[in-house]
């Protein structure tokens, strides 16, 4: 169970900011990942969490190439994914999947059920024949708990939960080792979200798989996952086991995401501390100096903080954190104090001295 | 006689060639001043309709609002228009979910509170700004008298939900009603937001309805609950009965379905099966009837009534009893 699947290797992805009449000149960049090491185990699940803008969604899709990282490399079953090329990538390909959050944008609302996930199959040369290919559509429903009279609908015809069973049964239809699952229950009802957790630990344990689940619902992660890692402006600040993170969070932004996270129970709640944290979520285009996190941290002290940004490392086994006073705000040798939240620029962050030319907002520059 | 007394709110949409749709169907509740009363339920149960219904803003065309809306011993809902409109911004306030469609996108924040405070607490220019400049202080926005000058879209989603709390206040209204105010936010800036509206409600007496689909939320806010299902209140309670014994098989399933950041190692979530999707009209029945663990063969006969059941309100046949598992397993 130990052997390493997936290995990321300081992993950046910068956005360039365009402006200028011809939107020729770069005038930054979004640092929306920035120096990710992580490594997923066979068979386990690896949680990613984060706020919003994080670089969640970003470090899943680098990983993938479905956006060329910047730096860094992925190494996948003992090969360097970043390197493959034609033939071997594809090849690899199959074995890495994606679920995406909002199901119905996924799926083509065009193409039946059957042609959905025969198409798959047919990219990756598994639809062998009729007959064989038929019975594979029959077990793929069964197994995503589906009637087999759903092949020949159309996604708008099923609920919410329903769609994003479709997308699960179109990932395992090629057999992959990894799924990348990217807000795979934020976007359905309550009451429907646990039936697609259920359904994903089920085949996880039915298949072998792995799985790499990115959500901003610390419960759904910590639920779901072996180990997660929890992001903040582009970096992982904190990785542990899901229990050692709840039990004993070290890094003061996740010890803030915690306390700030609501729990279903009025007794829990009355007597439960919030770590408010002051002001927003700096601009990744314009990150504080040293630690990330410095403007907001109750903990921040005079030295090293706004000026070192600090490494990720291992305190007990296996949970690493980055913050250089993580054993005195244990130990309780360093107290939280108040902190006043500071001006957030929104939009890319950059100096208003630069002339606005071209597009308004990042999204707008590189997707005109 | 409490503040806002709701009874048997109903409002039915008519689309041409459809069937009417009751989206809310018979809802009562009350709020008193302090009080935070919550409606909850997921998407598509009525809530916001409820809060539309409530404020007086839902089309003329095509929706039919019955019942009553009593607030402070007047029926809102026989009031004109520019009645309401005076209620609204002066004693009732509202935050929805999404602030960017409730600010004017081209008038600077610092204009729409101080219009506010001119208009409904009769500050002159002058005092209105200082006036502004401590509501957006109050609220947590950074550097207020810089914010004044800028437009909505200049500022986060955080912030911007701040900037129309801080109009809400502007106010004082006795009545604020909150419709998924923070679910668009991140989790740390929900919980400033929600401290924010606590205060509100201990320091100015402020009776608040908080429209959430979020349980947690709920949980430590709230006094009393109502349990939304399919436009109607399927259970209503104050919170720490309701969490420590949910008695409406749905209230019960919802709060096994939900994984608790607090929870043992290996807990095992128990989903509700089906979806909205399989409901049947509450004509016929009860609603909930094909999703129900709890199901007898009544439930698709005779539609369940309100009633004071096990010392609260309950529409149900046959509540969850403490103790028992709930029903069969659901297979996933
Ligand atoms: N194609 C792109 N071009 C420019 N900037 C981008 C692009 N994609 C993402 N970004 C920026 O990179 C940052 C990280 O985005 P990302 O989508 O990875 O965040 P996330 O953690 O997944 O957030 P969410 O929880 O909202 O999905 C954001 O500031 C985003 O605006
Ligand atoms: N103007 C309208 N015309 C017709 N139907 C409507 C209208 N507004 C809402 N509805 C319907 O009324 C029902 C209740 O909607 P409502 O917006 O109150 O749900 P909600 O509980 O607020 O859900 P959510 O959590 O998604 O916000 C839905 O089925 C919706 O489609
Ligand atoms: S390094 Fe400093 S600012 Fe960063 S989390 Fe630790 S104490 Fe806070
Ligand atoms: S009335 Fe019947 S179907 Fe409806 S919730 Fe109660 S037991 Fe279930
Ligand atoms: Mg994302
Ligand atoms: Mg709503």
């Amino acid at each position: 169970m130990s052997e390493t699947l997936v290995s990321v290797q300081d992993m950046k992805v910068h956005f360039p900011i365009k402006r200028g009449v011809f939107m020729d000149r770069t005038v930054g960049y979004v640092y929306a990942v920035d120096g990710v090491d992580l490594e997923i185990k066979r068979g386990e699940t690896y949680g990613l969490v984060g706020e919003s803008g994080c670089g969640k969604s970003t470090l899943g899709r680098a990983m993938l190439r479905l956006n060329e990282p910047t730096a860094g490399k992925m190494v996948f079953d003992g090969q360097d994914f970043s390197a493959l090329k034609g033939e071997e990538l594809r090849k690899m390909r199959r074995r890495i999947q994606m679920v995406f959050q909002d199901p119905l944008s996924s799926l083509d609302p065009r193409q039946s059920v059957e042609s959905i996930l025969i198409e798959g199959l047919r990219a990756h040369g598994l639809d062998k024949g009729k007959e064989s290919t038929n019975k594979r559509l029959r077990e793929l429903l069964t197994a995503v708990g589906l009637p087999t009279t759903a092949l020949r609908k159309y996604p708008h015809e099923f609920s919410g939960g329903q769609r994003q069973r479709i997308g699960i049964a179109r990932a395992l239809a090629l057999e992959p080792d990894l799924i990348v699952a990217d807000e795979p229950v934020s976007a359905l009802d309550v009451s429907v979200q646990a039936q697609v957790v259920n359904l994903m630990e089920q085949l996880q344990e039915q298949f072998g798989l792995t799985y790499l689940v990115i959500a901003h619902d610390l419960a759904v992660v910590k639920h779901i996952s072996d180990r997660v890692g929890v992001m903040y402006l582009g970096g992982l600040v904190e990785e542990a086991s899901s229990e050692d993170l709840y039990a004993e969070p070290l890094h003061p932004y996740t010890r803030a995401l915690l306390s700030a996270i609501p729990v279903p129970d009025p007794v829990v709640e009355d007597r439960r501390e919030r770590i408010l944290l002051a002001g927003d979520l700096p601009s990744p285009a314009n990150p504080p100096s040293g630690c990330r996190f410095h403007t907001r941290c109750p903990w921040r002290q005079e030295t090293k903080c706004d000026t070192d940004r600090p490494v990720l490392r291992e305190l007990k086994p296996g949970h690493k954190v980055a913050c250089h006073w993580a054993e005195q705000i244990q130990s309780g040798e360093i107290k939280p104090h108040e902190v006043k939240p500071i001006l957030v620029e929104e939009g890319d962050g950059l100096s208003p001295d630069v002339p606005l030319v071209g597009p308004a907002s990042v999204t707008e520059a590189l997707n005109p | 006689m409490a503040l806002l007394e709701v009874r048997d709110l109903t409002v039915v949409f008519q689309r041409r060639g459809e069937e009417p749709f009751r989206a809310v169907d018979g809802v009562s509740f009350d709020v008193e001043p302090g009080q935070t009363v919550g409606l909850v339920g997921e998407s598509g149960c009525g809530k916001s309709v409820t809060s539309l219904a409530i404020m007086g803003l839902l089309p003329k065309r095509g929706a039919t609002v019955t019942g009553t809306v009593t607030y402070d011993g007047t029926d809102l809902l026989k009031l004109s228009d520019k009645q309401m409109r005076d209620k609204r911004g002066s004693e009732l306030g509202m935050v929805f979910q999404d602030p960017l469609s409730s600010l004017n996108p081209v008038i600077p924040i610092g204009i729409q509170v101080t219009e506010v405070l001119e208009r409904h607490r009769g500050l002159a220019r002058k005092e209105a700004m200082i006036e502004a400049k401590n509501l957006l202080d109050k609220v947590g926005i950074p550097d207020p008298n810089r914010r004044l000058k800028e437009y909505p879209h200049q500022l986060s989603g955080g912030m911007r939900q701040r900037a129309l709390i801080a109009i809400a206040l502007a106010c004082r209204p006795k009545l604020l009603i909150a419709d998924e105010p923070t679910t668009a936010l991140d989790v740390t800036i929900q919980a400033q937001i929600l401290s924010l509206m606590k205060e509100l409600v201990q320091d100015l007496g402020t009776a608040l309805v908080m429209i959430t689909h979020d349980l947690g939320v709920v949980a430590g806010l709230c006094d009393e609950v109502n349990v939304l299902y399919g436009g109607k209140v399927v259970e209503k309670a104050n919170r720490h009965p309701l969490f420590a014994e949910p008695r409406h098989p749905y209230t019960h399933g919802l709060l096994s379905s939900i994984p608790r950041l607090d929870a043992a190692p290996g807990e095992k979530l128990t989903p509700i099966k089906g979806s909205v999707a399989d409901n049947i009209p509450w004509a016929q029945g009860c609603a909930f009837a094909p999703r129900c663990p709890n199901a007898l063969d009544v439930c698709v006969q005779v539609t369940p009534a309100e009633e004071d059941q096990l010392g609260r309100l309950l529409r149900c046949h046959n509540p969850v009893v403490p103790g028992t598992p709930a029903a069969e397993e659901v297979p996933v």
